[in-house]
């Protein structure tokens, strides 16, 4: 993916050489590594192909998609996606909670679509570890949302304990 | 009062900055206006018809003396010299310049004040009522955990883009002066047989064009829990509110359409996976936070004052002010003082001039502890005020504008800003309102009608709450023309109630006369000394009605 901010270690970069690719026509018997299918054809993939190793492919789930079907495959898959259809659709900030909170993912959260400078800050908290940013803007610029201050109240997924459980007087 | 410590202050300035930068980015052309429009609408700031209006958040309703004066200092230096109280106990400034808002914004985080989701479809402003550790009917005094919320709320990321606007309040005394039963949430606050603090949570009320009163999700709910409980109701309303139809986005339209029980079942076993987390409250943050609302330095007086009581047998003026204007206090030889923004037609409910602002500040330090409230009618409070004093206070007001003795009558209209500022309006509420205090202005006549909500919206978002009024107008347009449908039996408070329409609507020079055909069913119909709204709920509509638009037929024939 082009135009994308990845963390590693807590550092974030900006980068035109992701490896991921979305796929764009899905072809159960043609998957390399590094291809992202949706959640549907994640399920026709695991019954046409059992042998492939899941371990090699990112799948991305609608605004709409219950974060709880991905359980049972948490733990190997190295990447999920989720879908900002428009900045304004703030499903995905409680899916991220969730896959990271409830079901633990450990692997990359992705956020893609309608994704911007002034909510990368809000995503992260929620546990996105990375960011394609919207195709007219640049990742480079969008970088600087996830600098500066970023106190929050409430607990999240980066902060889990909320700051009055922290707060030095 | 609370005060900031370094979190607070930290955060409200990295805000200023962040936005300042925002406002740049949005002047150089680099944001567009779509793009910046959820930015600027998450810090307070409305495009208006004529120009930016900005929403100052003013948390429960609480303001000091300075703070007070610093809003006093904006309407002043970058407003036309007022302000407006909103039903929601925030203060709005209508001619506002966008390249000037860091600056305002600057000056009210200087003064531990933001603007910070007073829109937006976020968690607003926490609401609870004016008299909050004061009133004397008052069981647990509500602001600690009114300000545990707000910070809980404040820049929530997963609670940001929310479908739809988000809107809580907690009361916790006999009568319900916050309206908590028009909220998504609302929250009753008291203490059980072990005398443990208690919420009864209620879920799905609002207002606009679907008016719902909340419904009980949770009962008992301790109150250590009250935030992941409201986190599990704002997580079950994040993945499942509508986000097609913005008229059907409201937490109230998903509470009616899976009905309550499901609801709460959603919400019950989303609240089982984080009620034992970190999120629980501790005793700690609470008396951390309660420590800002220790009650001030009173002074041992006698329950009654016989200064003030003879002021009242000499002088009538004085007499009914007090009467009306004044609210019993939990602490003897005290009242809290209502100072009502209302004093006639020539002035627009809830307007506040920046020199009464500050001379009300004055007043607050010098006959109380430096504190102003702020109630949902609108006008505002002194809530510390001695007996003794109340004489001395009351000329002084009386100077400044703002004694007029009509506190919960007629005149005390509770009305939205309509067509004169809201681009949203389909009509002009406003001049509906001046029509009625210019017709029914005198003092004797609204004293014998007694206690009467009168609420006028300028369109079916109800922003003037006229749903809950006793009598309720809203503004709505008819192939260009402009009519007013009445309502009447509505009701905020614990038997919350809306109004039902009487009938066709009115065009705008139509309605005084309406109003006053209602006002003389009930002087015809009521029993002692039964206010309006006994007299509409004994009689039913049909009195009303007939009297209404018999008399109508008649006139035009
Ligand atoms: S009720 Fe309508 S006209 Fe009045 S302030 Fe709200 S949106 Fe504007």
């Amino acid at each position: 993916m082009e135009n994308t901010i990845v963390i590693v270690d807590g550092v974030a970069t900006a980068t035109n050489d992701d490896p991921w690719n979305s796929v764009s026509l899905y072809n159960s018997s043609n998957l390399a590594a590094y291809e992202i299918i949706s959640f549907v054809n994640w399920q026709e993939h695991l019954d046409s192909q059992p042998s492939q190793d899941p371990s090699k492919l990112g799948v991305s789930l609608q605004p709409d998609d219950d974060p709880a079907v991905l359980a049972p495959w948490i733990s190997t898959l190295p990447l999920i996606v989720l879908e900002f259809p428009s900045f304004r659709d703030g499903r995905a900030y409680t899916q991220a909670a969730l896959l990271r909170t409830r079901y633990g993912f450990k692997g990359d959260l992705r956020a893609v679509g309608d994704v911007l400078r002034d909510q990368l800050a809000a995503m992260r908290h929620c546990g996105f570890s990375s960011f394609n940013v919207r195709k007219d803007k640049s990742a480079a610029d969008a970088l600087k949302g996830l600098t500066g201050f970023d106190m929050i109240y409430a607990r999240s997924v980066t902060n889990p304990e909320p700051l009055f459980r922290n707060r030095i007087l | 009062m609370y005060k900031y410590d370094q979190y607070d202050h930290a955060l409200v300035q990295a805000r200023v900055q962040q936005f300042r930068d925002q406002v740049e980015r949005r002047l150089s052309g680099e944001l567009s206006e779509e793009e910046f429009l959820p930015l600027r609408l998450q810090n307070g700031l409305y495009l208006q018809k004529q120009a930016y209006m900005l929403r100052v958040a003013i948390p429960y309703g609480t303001l000091s003396s300075n703070q007070l004066r610093t809003l006093s200092q904006i309407a002043n230096k970058y407003d036309k010299n007022y302000g407006h109280f909103t039903t929601r106990q925030n203060i709005q400034f209508n001619w506002i310049k966008l390249e000037e808002v860091p600056d305002i914004l600057q000056l009210l985080a200087n003064n531990e004040m933001h603007a910070i989701q007073t829109s937006g479809n976020c968690v607003r402003n926490i609401t609870t009522e004016a008299f909050a550790g004061v009133a004397s009917d008052e069981l647990i005094d509500p602001r600690p955990l009114a300000e545990i919320l707000r910070q809980w709320s404040t820049v929530n990321p997963e609670f940001l883009y929310l479908p739809r606007k988000f809107k809580i309040a907690i009361s916790s005394s006999e009568y319900d002066r916050a309206a908590v039963r028009s909220h998504d949430i609302g929250l009753y606050l008291y203490r059980d047989e072990y005398e443990e603090m208690r919420l009864k949570v209620m879920v799905g009320g609002g207002l606009g064009r679907t008016p719902i009163l909340n419904q009980l999700v949770r009962e008992d709910l301790p109150w250590q829990h009250l935030l992941t409980y409201v986190e599990a109701v704002l997580r079950v309303y994040n993945r499942y509110g509508r986000r097609d139809n913005k008229y059907k986005a409201r937490i109230k339209i998903l509470v009616k359409t899976l009905g309550v029980d499901a609801f709460s079942q959603e919400v019950e076993q989303e609240w089982e996976q984080i009620r034992d987390s970190f999120a629980e409250l501790t005793l700690a943050e609470y008396q951390r936070v309660s420590a800002n609302f220790t009650p001030p330095a009173y002074k041992k007086l006698d329950a009654i004052d016989l200064v003030c009581g003879s002021w009242m047998a000499r002088d009538n003026a004085f007499s009914t002010w007090v009467q009306n204007n004044t609210r019993s206090h939990k602490v003897d030889g005290y009242v809290s003082v209502i100072l009502s923004t209302k004093p006639g037609p020539y002035v627009p409910p809830g307007d506040v001039t920046n020199k009464q602002m500050s001379a009300v500040a004055d007043l607050a330090e010098q006959f109380g502890f430096g504190e102003i409230r702020v109630t949902h009618e609108q006008n505002l409070v002194l809530p510390d005020i001695r007996k003794s004093d109340l004489y001395t206070l009351w000329k002084i007001l009386d100077d400044l504008n703002l004694a007029t003795p009509n506190i919960g009558l007629l005149t005390d209209v509770i009305v939205c800003p309509g067509g004169d500022y809201c681009s949203l309006a389909s009509t002009r509420s406003l001049p509906v309102s001046r029509e009625i205090q210019q017709r029914f202005d005198k003092l004797d006549f609204l004293h014998e009608l007694g206690e009467l909500s009168l609420n006028i919206s300028g369109c079916v978002n109800a922003c003037g709450h006229h749903h809950i009024g006793n009598i309720g107008i809203l503004g709505v347009d008819k192939k260009g023309e402009e009519f007013f449908q009445i309502t009447i039996g509505g009701v905020q408070g614990k038997n919350s109630a809306i109004g039902k329409v009487i009938g066709p609507a009115f065009k705008a020079d139509e309605v005084p006369n309406a109003i006053d055909r209602l006002l003389s069913t009930y002087l015809d119909y009521r029993e002692q000394e039964e206010p309006f709204i006994e007299t509409v709920h004994r009689i039913g509509l049909l009195p009303f009605k007939e009297r209404v638009y018999k008399s109508a037929v008649k006139e035009s024939a």
